[in-house]
């Protein structure tokens, strides 16, 4: 059976505007850390969002899916409980609500029948998966994202996905805004995490996470293609040279992202 | 005075019935004057839907609730249905059971408190037991007949609500409830209470009722009178959910003493139009007052609602929160109106308010007025109103959480200033309470 997640030829565009993916195929294996990579305004985010299913985004052609299920054009939530997760890059605030309260609400829906999981359990994993990224517990108690620095917010997002333990996780950025130690705890998450059985599609423009991650693939987009696919050796080309051998001086797409309001 | 108003000898015959003392007598008629010579306020909403030519309609035993349930609105029985009333206390709700006497609910409460000196009785009762100690606060300088209108009305013919006196430097633990305040038909509509705490008292008082409260003649104009004593402490808790039908024209005023500390929590359900201000007059030195507000207006409503502050005192501060949520095409205003008067150094009063609008028909409106005579002192208002955010929306749901479910969280959380403040025993009717407004099931 096909397991992971599965994108072929996705072209996508912006509601109400233009074209921002073309013919994006890649795929995302059980237990694999992939890359994707692109400087600024390659559209990264619009992919990952496009991945979760955001209604601003419009799939033209091409198909998505996960575990062998077509998933292109399911309610973002329908996607959610098969097991896809986003980190977010930009924090959403929904002051009030502490994050604790969301984490636990979406933990206990993903049980289903019988078998009702404890509040007291529950709270010790969040305890140990919480200072095991260095994540102080009265934070938790705080509204989503409201407040938090950009490190906590990277964190915040890492706490859920580790708690709600998906198929396949998009991680968007997960690294900006990290400090050394910091970046060391999540990437020893995300290992696990991957141990456990879990893949992960790891979306960044710093090319030193990789070298960290060991990806299994690594791909390159540029103005919204996939430009090339490599191992490793691809991540440490952009550390040297960046995005120029594309033609891309990292610039050049900004006003198309502002366009698509990403 | 108006054609066919409130008469004389309605008032003479319910005191009457009452067995009560000349003074009270004296009271109402004192109100009934006023109330006939003052017009209907035209600076809020609009109450031309209201029908105050024929009031023995709302004071006759029997008339003005329901002789049976099946009398009821049809939506109304259904929210009963979605709130799990039991039937014993429908009936009760309608009017038309009277097996629920808030005598008994008294009584348990009183023998724990009564050791302590506190007097904590229906007003009736403590008209008569307590004529003294009423006659000192019933409707003298905290609301007096002449504050308004319907203060007015309310004076004029009042039933029911609760009198408590709390001794100086008594401390009561647990908060005082009252699940019901009806045990006269007529309760339901002008129920008056009076709260006092005397110096360094602390006590807190708690009404609710989750299930729409039904009255057939639509008027709901209570009042009450709370007088914070100096290092007193006295928090006022209030949820309230009115049928559709119901004018709701609230009187709520306390005044605070040096030191003392006035908490209104309210929130605000159900009603054709509400109009409620709480209103906290500091009068001592470092008196202070925290004003905590939510409304819920859905479809055909109107919640217009607010809170006064007066500084009257040096060193007084205050502190209002009003978070309000419309829905279809219901409309919540913020009235709101802070006074620092000449003298009233260093007080500090602030004001928030928030607006969260579910649909495009919704509407709300902030309207606050400032009158700062003393340079010394520090005013701010913040304001803000929105909508549900597509990222919001989205970022929920791509945590599993289906639409409404998303946007239940989000309101949980616009809420959580005032559902913190909430009582656990009141917190699961409360969520209910919104659960049931969010899906449009209620009456």
């Amino acid at each position: 059976m096909e397991s992971g997640l599965l994108v072929s030829g996705l072209g996508v565009s912006v509601r109400d505007g233009g074209r921002i993916l073309q013919g994006v195929s890649l795929e995302v294996r059980p237990s694999e850390i992939c890359a994707l990579m692109g400087p600024n305004g390659s559209g990264k985010s619009t992919l990952a969002l496009t991945l979760a299913g955001h209604p601003r985004f419009r799939v033209d052609e091409g198909w998505i899916r996960l575990d062998g299920e077509d998933i292109t054009r399911a309610e973002p939530e329908y996607r959610a409980k098969k097991g896809l997760f986003l980190a977010f890059q930009k924090q959403v605030e929904i002051p009030g609500l502490p994050i604790e309260d969301m984490i636990w609400e979406a933990y206990r829906a993903r049980w289903t029948g019988e078998k009702r999981p404890s509040l007291i359990d529950f709270r010790k994993r969040l305890m140990a998966v919480s200072s095991g990224l260095g994540f102080g517990p009265e934070l938790l108690r705080r509204g989503v994202n409201e407040g938090f620095s950009g490190g906590e917010g990277r964190k915040a997002e890492l706490i859920q996905m580790l708690m709600l333990n998906p198929r396949v996780s998009v991680l968007d950025e997960i690294d900006s805004g990290l400090d050394v130690d910091s970046l060391r705890l999540v990437i020893q998450s995300l290992r696990e995490y991957v141990k456990g059985g879990g893949s992960a599609l790891v979306i960044t423009h710093h090319p030193r996470l990789l070298s960290m991650l060991n990806p299994a693939r690594v791909y390159v987009l540029i103005k919204g293609r996939l430009v090339e696919v490599g191992g490793q050796e691809l991540a440490e080309l952009v550390e040297r040279e960046g995005f120029s051998r594309w033609g891309e001086v990292g610039d050049g797409q900004k006003s198309a992202e502002r366009r698509s309001g990403v | 005075m108006g054609r066919r108003a409130l008469s004389e000898d309605l008032v003479y015959e319910l005191s009457k019935s009452k067995g009560e003392p000349e003074w009270m007598l004296q009271k109402r008629l004192q109100s009934l004057r006023v109330f006939n010579s003052k017009a209907v306020p035209t600076w809020g909403p609009d109450l031309s839907g209201l029908n105050l030519d024929d009031l023995s309609y709302y004071v006759r035993p029997g008339v003005a609730q329901a002789d049976s349930l099946e009398e009821l609105p049809a939506d109304l029985r259904k929210t009963f249905d979605a709130l799990g009333i039991p039937e014993a206390e429908r009936k009760f709700l309608a009017g038309s059971g009277a097996m629920y006497q808030s005598e008994v609910i008294y009584e348990r409460m009183k023998r724990s408190l009564e050791a302590q000196g506190v007097v904590f009785m229906s007003m009736d009762e403590a008209v008569k037991k307590y004529p003294e100690l009423v006659q000192r606060y019933f409707m003298t300088r905290c609301i007096p007949p002449t504050y308004h209108k319907f203060a007015a009305l309310n004076g004029a013919l009042w039933s029911g609500g609760s009198f408590i006196y709390v001794p100086k430097g008594v401390k009561i633990e647990k908060p005082v409830q009252v699940y019901f305040l009806f045990d006269h038909p007529s309760m339901g509509q002008f129920e008056h209470t009076v709260i006092v705490a005397d110096e360094g008292a602390s006590v807190e008082y708690i009404e609710g009722c989750s299930a729409p409260a039904y009255i057939k003649g639509g008027l709901h104009a209570g009042a009450m009178e709370i007088f914070v004593g100096k290092s007193a402490k006295v928090r006022v808790t209030t949820i309230q959910n009115w049928s559709k039908n119901v004018y709701n024209l609230v009187t709520k005023r306390a005044i605070v003493e040096e030191a003392g500390r006035m908490e209104w929590v309210e929130a605000s359900f159900g009603s054709k139009v509400t109009m409620l201000y709480p209103s906290s007059v500091l009068v001592g030195t470092g008196a202070s007052a925290e004003h905590v507000y939510l409304s819920f207006a859905n479809d055909g409503q109107l919640l217009d609602a607010g809170a006064k502050i007066v500084h009257a005192a040096p060193e007084t501060s205050a502190l209002v929160v009003s978070k309000s949520i419309s829905r279809g095409n219901g409309r919540t205003v913020y009235r709101g109106e802070v006074k620092v008067n000449k003298g009233a150094r260093g007080s500090v009063s602030s004001v928030r308010c928030d607006s969260l609008l579910l649909s495009d028909e919704s509407s709300t409106e902030t309207l606050p007025t400032e009158q700062v005579d003393e340079e010394d002192s520090e005013v701010s208002h913040e304001a803000s109103a929105g909508r549900i955010g597509e990222d919001q929306l989205f970022y929920l749901r791509s945590r599993g959480f289906s639409e409404s479910e998303a946007t239940a969280l989000v309101i949980r959380g616009f809420m959580e200033p005032i559902s913190k403040k909430i009582p656990l025993e009141y917190a699961v009717e409360f969520n209910r309470l919104v659960e049931l407004e969010l899906k449009g099931a209620i009456a």
